[in-house]
């Protein structure tokens, strides 16, 4: 087997954060398309807090919402994307980590991705 | 005002706020916000969920480049992201529960500071001191400087360590990348090469950014369609930015402005938040 090192890891990391980044904008740029083509000309008002619509909240609203061309879903989802993109990079960094036989490193990353997942059930909680 | 003037106006707001974001390498996120509250009266929870999705954009946009030349220490972001993960996490949750006037108030405090940071002359020095906890870790590393590979030695891990946990609850509490402080903390506390703890600190906001946003993203603080805008604005801004700052030195006078701009947004914003309109 090659051996894996830091270049190729950088090299790896770089590209999971570019591909992230152009699909998850290219996702909210489309959405955004239809979005304005069907709502356009109704009146923004965000003054005072009230969430978000439920279409938009929860994951099977979102992918009914794409399939029928619900703009806000489609950003929705390209959003989520996004957030997505930096955690792909450090899931990629604890493979690279493996590969490297790196495992005071891997532990860290691993630690890095259970904060972020406490987090998301810190969220879902209240 | 209808949608589509409402989303034409912050397009080309978040374009501005990109585009100076990163020519003085405060980030997006510092206009972004006073732009939505003051000017358009969103409400802040709002502002921040967008303000945060557009720091993520343009954290991996550019963290992609970075990363590549083998500047970015990734060590280093990897062991500080426990720490900015995990404030950004506590500041997310302090979020929803103190009231919006207090957010107002303290995200002004954090502009000033800024600002005057953004003021101060960077040299670039490095320390070949050693340091047991960075000897243990492997955080010495090296970049490729003008004149070959440049060797650098990291200093006061525990104390960059613990700055990190503050910069990663403000992160999370106002939606901004915080990247000044990310800075004060490597560039201040630990003695990394400007160069590397700019970078780095790039390289660690897009994680902070996802770890309070997973958060808002629950609670309905992310609506997309006002995150739109403001993440494609922000985004061509940045790299608008980042083309220029290619072609051009000097940015002293520019940064001069933008610490005059910010302190009047800064003032604004605290105003706002002690009369109770935000």
């Amino acid at each position: 087997m090659i051996k894996f090192k830091d270049k190729d890891m950088q090299l790896l990391l770089g590209q999971v954060l570019r591909a992230g980044t152009v699909i998850s904008v290219s996702i909210v740029f489309i959405g955004g398309i239809f979005y304005l083509y069907r709502h356009g000309h109704t009146i923004a008002d965000y003054r005072t807090f009230k969430g978000i619509p439920d279409f938009v909240q929860y994951a099977s609203g979102i992918f009914n919402g794409i399939f029928s061309f619900k703009g806000q879903a489609i950003i929705q989802f390209g959003i989520i994307l996004l957030i997505a993109t930096p955690i792909f990079r450090v899931i990629f960094s604890a493979i690279g980590f493996v590969l490297e036989k790196d495992y005071l490193y891997l532990g860290i990353s691993l630690l890095v991705l259970l904060i972020i997942f406490m987090s998301m059930l810190s969220g879902h909680a209240g | 005002m209808s949608v589509i003037v409402f989303t034409l106006i912050i397009l080309t707001g978040s374009y501005f706020a990109g585009l100076l974001g990163s020519l003085t390498g405060l980030g997006g996120g510092f206009i972004i916000i006073p732009l939505l509250t003051l000017l358009l009266h969103v409400d802040i929870h709002y502002a921040i969920g967008a303000s945060l999705v557009s720091v993520i954009a343009t954290s991996s946009g550019s963290a992609a480049a970075f990363v590549k030349e083998g500047i970015t220490n990734m060590r280093l972001g990897m062991f500080l992201e426990i720490a900015t993960t995990a404030g950004a996490m506590c500041g997310a949750i302090l979020a929803t529960h103190i009231s919006t006037h207090y957010i107002a108030i303290l995200f002004g405090v954090i502009l000033i500071c800024s600002a005057l940071l953004s003021l101060k002359d960077k040299t670039e020095k490095i320390i070949r001191e050693k340091s047991y906890l960075a000897e243990k870790l492997k955080l010495n590393s090296s970049y490729p400087g003008n004149g070959g590979t440049v060797e650098y030695n990291v200093t006061r891990v525990g104390g960059g360590f613990f700055m990190m946990i503050f910069a990663g609850t403000i992160s999370g509490l106002l939606g901004i990348g915080s990247g000044a402080l990310k800075v004060i903390a490597m560039d201040t506390v630990m003695r990394i090469p400007f160069k590397v703890s700019t970078t780095t600190s790039n390289f660690m906001i897009g994680v902070t950014a996802a770890a309070s946003a997973v958060v808002y993203l629950q609670r309905g603080y992310i609506t997309p369609a006002l995150s739109m805008p403001i993440v494609i604005g922000v985004l061509a801004g940045a790299f608008s930015g980042s083309k220029i700052l290619v072609n051009s030195t000097s940015s002293k006078g520019l940064r001069y402005i933008f610490a005059i701009v910010i302190s009047v947004l800064a003032v604004q914003m605290i105003y706002h938040g002690i009369t109770g309109k935000i």
